[in-house]
């Protein structure tokens, strides 16, 4: 479907428990890559994160939103298992037979708490508020965030 | 939608949310007047994050039984309401993922020490120290244990008898734990290897958020024979650990997120929202998860075994105090699904019961109780913010018939996290706390603000609705005095 490089923007939505992440682009791999941007923005600030080691990220699902969940649902693994937290994004995403298939990366270092501002840890990807959507020939995702 | 979700008051501090359309059981808030408030705002301003709307969506799905319960502390999460309680026939009841959660079995362990305030404050910085840097907590901190995968395996099926058992602990503190520190049915097969290799560094870690580590004192005795029964008493300096399953938790929640899903539409099952996903609880997917959430339920508890043993060697390089001396008073979880016996319409009926953000609260004389507290019930621990205080509760006869044996687990959140960090300023809070006597060591200074007492419901608004409505009894307040957050 598409390739994503360029910095766009995210946001974080009102929720009283909780942090509902939007986030868009000019593609859809853009806005999920936004959308990685805001949910490490919310356990670091991604600024102070050199993109300095990178890991490789391949997941597939029946839809795009169910896809985002994959993603960012796997980004959090890859921040355990790697010891790791992420700044930069890439993504390229296509529909493979019935399924759409992410192909991606992400870049970061491991984290110190001398030079990283932490903030929350995010505990998962949930499905309630969960929306991938074009707007205004931009794309748009957007998830709640279980922190 | 605002006529779906009328409210209707039944007693001082209990509303019905009267059984229609697709709603197979009524709903039930038990509640103080301000919280209800609350409730019909975000109903009538239809915001998207609505705990009532999630407790009518909770009472739609099939097999559940009696009512859809929302206690004191509800707030809007995601699928159910926080402080939420539903209850499934396990014949043709469903196993919900937004029931149970990311942090498996999250709950509070107190223990109680035999300090008074005088005796702690000459040596509070010590403690205080003492504990930030001995106990794992916040972004990017790694626990001391670290298992091997087939170890990983026999503490999700032992929980806290696997780490007592390698000295992270007294053999007869197991007793004081929920289910003895060990929950039946955990199949570490259930569980991915992902979920396994995550918690290699994470084995006795706090986390950050919400969790703390708080050492308080017993300002109040607020019933006397449960406060003796448990062995507290006014004046006591007793310390909370609030956390979880850590990563493992969250990496069941995650992959079976994808597994409900999956059996929602396998099961064909009418969900009216996707956070609810879920499957049969007989089927094979179900039965499944139900062993997962068992072994991150053992994990949990482990973790707060390993923590125990953190706290209880930092009061022993200060004060030179004895493990035993420290007492595990009760260790609870509020993030479970799990088998239960309860009586619905004189009929003792086998249920799985969901509590999403909302203790167990048995009362007097069950069996499910430690031996010591059979005749009060067992504690429910609920915490409060870093600036007010905590309870010490117990269940009640009438909690055992109205809301399945529940209780609250802390005031429940009222503003954002978003709200809070722009109306407060972490280190400010510090410094007022401070003033009050409070000592906060934190490892983030967003962190403080996000979880400022002002972003909380008045704890003691949340305690008193508990206790009107009959399904609870505080027995001791708690007062904090250090203050340790990820």
């Amino acid at each position: 479907m598409s390739e994503g490089r360029v910095k766009m923007a995210f946001e974080y939505l009102d929720h009283v428990s909780d942090v509902c992440i939007r986030a868009c682009g000019e593609t859809l791999s853009d806005a999920f890559c936004e959308a990685a941007r805001a949910m490490f923005n919310v356990m670091v600030d991604i600024d102070q994160v050199a993109p300095q080691v990178a890991v490789e990220v391949r997941v597939s699902a029946r839809t795009p939103d169910l896809l985002l969940v994959e993603w960012l649902g796997r980004l959090l693994s890859e921040k355990d298992l790697s010891g790791l937290v992420f700044s930069q994004f890439s993504a390229t995403i296509r529909q493979r037979g019935a399924e759409v298939a992410l192909v991606g990366s992400a870049r970061g270092e491991a984290f110190d708490a001398s030079r990283h501002e932490a903030k929350t840890e995010v505990k998962g990807v949930t499905y309630a508020g969960l929306r991938v959507w074009e707007e205004d020939e931009r794309f748009m995702a957007q998830c709640v965030l279980d922190v | 939608m605002t006529e779906d979700l009328e409210l209707e008051r039944i007693s001082e501090a209990e509303w019905t949310l009267a059984k229609r359309g697709e709603m197979r059981v009524p709903g039930r808030v038990i509640a103080d007047e301000e919280t209800i408030a609350q409730l019909r705002q975000d109903t009538a301003e239809k915001r998207e994050w609505n705990a009532l709307q999630q407790l009518r969506d909770v009472a739609c799905l099939p097999g559940i039984v009696g009512e859809a319960l929302a206690l004191p502390d509800v707030h809007p999460g995601y699928g159910f309401p926080i402080g939420g309680v539903a209850a499934f026939d396990v014949k043709d009841g469903m196993v919900v993922v937004g029931g149970v959660g990311f942090d498996i079995n999250c709950g509070v362990r107190l223990l109680a020490t035999p300090l008074d305030r005088a005796a702690l404050t000459s040596r509070a910085d010590d403690v205080a120290k003492g504990l930030f840097e001995t106990v794992p907590a916040g972004i990017g901190s790694e626990g001391n244990l670290r298992l091997p995968m087939s170890e990983i395996d026999s503490l999700l099926q032992q929980g806290a008898s696997y780490v007592i058992d390698r000295g992270y602990g007294l053999a007869e503190e197991i007793e004081f734990i929920e289910e003895n520190g060990r929950i039946e049915g955990a199949d570490p097969d259930a569980v991915s290897t992902i979920a396994k290799q995550r918690q290699f560094r994470q084995v006795g870690t706090l986390g950050a958020g919400n969790h703390y580590l708080e050492v308080q004192e017993v300002a109040q005795i607020l019933d006397p024979e449960a406060a003796a029964a448990y062995g507290l008493g006014k004046g006591q300096i007793v310390i909370s650990i609030h956390t979880g399953s850590r990563a493992l938790g969250h990496q069941i929640g995650q992959d079976y997120l994808k597994v409900m899903e999956e059996a929602s539409r396998k099961y064909d099952i009418p969900i009216r929202q996707r956070e609810l996903v879920c499957a049969p609880i007989t089927s094979p997917e179900g039965s499944r998860y139900l062993s997962a959430i068992a072994c991150g339920a053992n994990c949990a508890f482990a973790n707060r075994q390993v923590i125990a043993h953190l706290v209880r060697s930092v009061l022993h390089r200060v004060f030179g105090m004895s493990p035993s001396s420290v007492r595990t008073v009760y260790d609870i979880g509020h993030n479970n699904a799990k088998f239960e016996e309860h009586t619905i319409d004189g009929e003792v009926r086998r249920l799985l019961v969901h509590r999403k953000g909302s203790t167990r609260a048995f009362g007097p004389h069950c069996a499910e109780s430690p031996a010591a507290y059979r005749d009060v019930g067992h504690p429910t621990l609920v915490g409060g913010t870093m600036g007010t205080a905590s309870y010490v509760m117990r269940g009640t006869e009438l909690g055992m018939t109205k809301a399945f044996g529940s209780g609250i687990h802390g005031a429940g959140r009222y503003l954002s996290r978003k709200k809070a960090a722009k109306k407060y300023w972490g280190e400010e809070i510090k410094s007022d706390l401070a003033t009050r006597g409070i000592i906060l060591r934190a490892h983030s200074t967003r962190g403080i603000a996000e979880e400022a007492p002002g972003a909380y419901k008045d704890v003691e608004r949340v305690v008193e609705a508990a206790t009107r409505s009959g399904i609870s009894r505080p027995v001791a307040r708690l007062v904090p005095i250090i203050v340790i957050k990820g």
